[in-house]
């Protein structure tokens, strides 16, 4: 039977995170220049925004991801502090800066496409609101995370902020449902199974494919920064030392 | 080509959005590489020091 417990060990971890870490990101790289392209040459004109709406295949994504690496990031801290397993809170701890920049280019991008869509860089609107906050949950994660000596205490108390903070992330989502919002309503469903858009086919497609991309970018940054955490915390443990003694790095 | 580059007159926003995330997202993979070097590094340093002490 797959024994999961096996690779909460970060000396089993580490080699597996490495082949992962390569495996996503060249992926990610595939992904990423498909996507470019469909997003610039083969998606069609917008009928109504015309090219400007093509800001939508990074900012869409990006929002998804930071919301997602969010409650990730929580699951991570969560199952660190209920099972002690210093593994998980790495793993949190890793997720928050690739989490952070994901939240970061979903407002930037959102400002530079709201300027000339509603002549506004910038509304104290739900859904931009909301997503501000996100912002500022993740770099109090890390503020605090790093701020605190011990590791095992640094973890406790981010964890419990990343916690307190995954209420932040439906209200993201359903701050247009919710409140009447400047910004535009979810324009994908998930309607008894299928996946419904109010766009093209075509246009679902690329957003698709950029999503993965940014999902496969993720997964192999923090898995990649993960491993030199556990590097650094276990740095006094047997394997870590022959593993960097061998390499003669 | 400069047309197409103009982007129907959204070209600022549409280059301004794409340019930033990309240089986000290289800059972050940067960083966690470096950080990965001087990990490796110091932590290799550290182990052969001790072992000159234990071994000299």
């Amino acid at each position: 039977m797959f024994n999961l417990f096996k690779y909460s060990s970060p000396a089993s971890f580490y080699p597996l995170a490495g082949r992962l870490a390569v495996g996503f990101g060249i992926a990610s790289v595939i992904l990423l220049v498909i996507g470019l392209y469909m997003s610039f040459f083969v998606a069609p004109t917008d009928y109504k925004q015309g090219e400007g709406y093509r800001i939508m295949f990074i900012h869409v994504p990006a929002a998804w991801m930071s919301m997602w690496i969010y409650v990730v990031m929580a699951c991570f801290a969560a199952a660190g502090m209920i099972w002690n397993t210093r593994l998980s809170s790495m793993m949190a701890s890793s997720l928050a800066p690739t989490g952070a920049m994901f939240t970061f280019v979903a407002l930037w991008t959102g400002a530079l496409w709201g300027k000339p869509m509603w002549g506004a860089w910038w509304v104290w609107d739900a859904r931009l609101t909301s997503e501000l906050i996100l912002l500022f949950l993740y770099v109090g994660f890390m503020a605090l995370e790093s701020a605190i000596d011990d590791p095992r205490r640094a973890a406790r108390a981010s964890g419990l902020l990343a916690l307190v903070g995954v209420i932040n992330v439906p209200i993201i989502y359903y701050s247009v449902q919710w409140w009447n919002t400047l910004h535009q309503g979810s324009s994908i469903k998930v309607v008894d199974g299928g996946i419904e858009a109010s766009m093209s086919e075509i246009m679902l497609w690329t957003l698709l494919v950029m999503t993965f991309a940014c999902w496969f970018y993720a997964v192999a940054v923090s898995l990649s920064r993960v491993r030199s955490t556990i590097l650094e915390r276990e740095s006094d443990a047997v394997w870590v030392k022959a593993l960097l003694k061998e390499r003669k790095a | 080509m400069s047309e197409w580059f103009a982007m129907g007159g959204h070209g600022l926003y549409i280059w301004g959005s794409y340019f930033v995330t990309a240089l986000f997202m290289v800059v972050e993979v940067v960083l966690v590489m470096r950080r990965r070097r001087s990990v490796v590094q110091r932590l290799g340093r550290m182990i052969r020091m001790k072992d000159s002490e234990v071994s000299g």
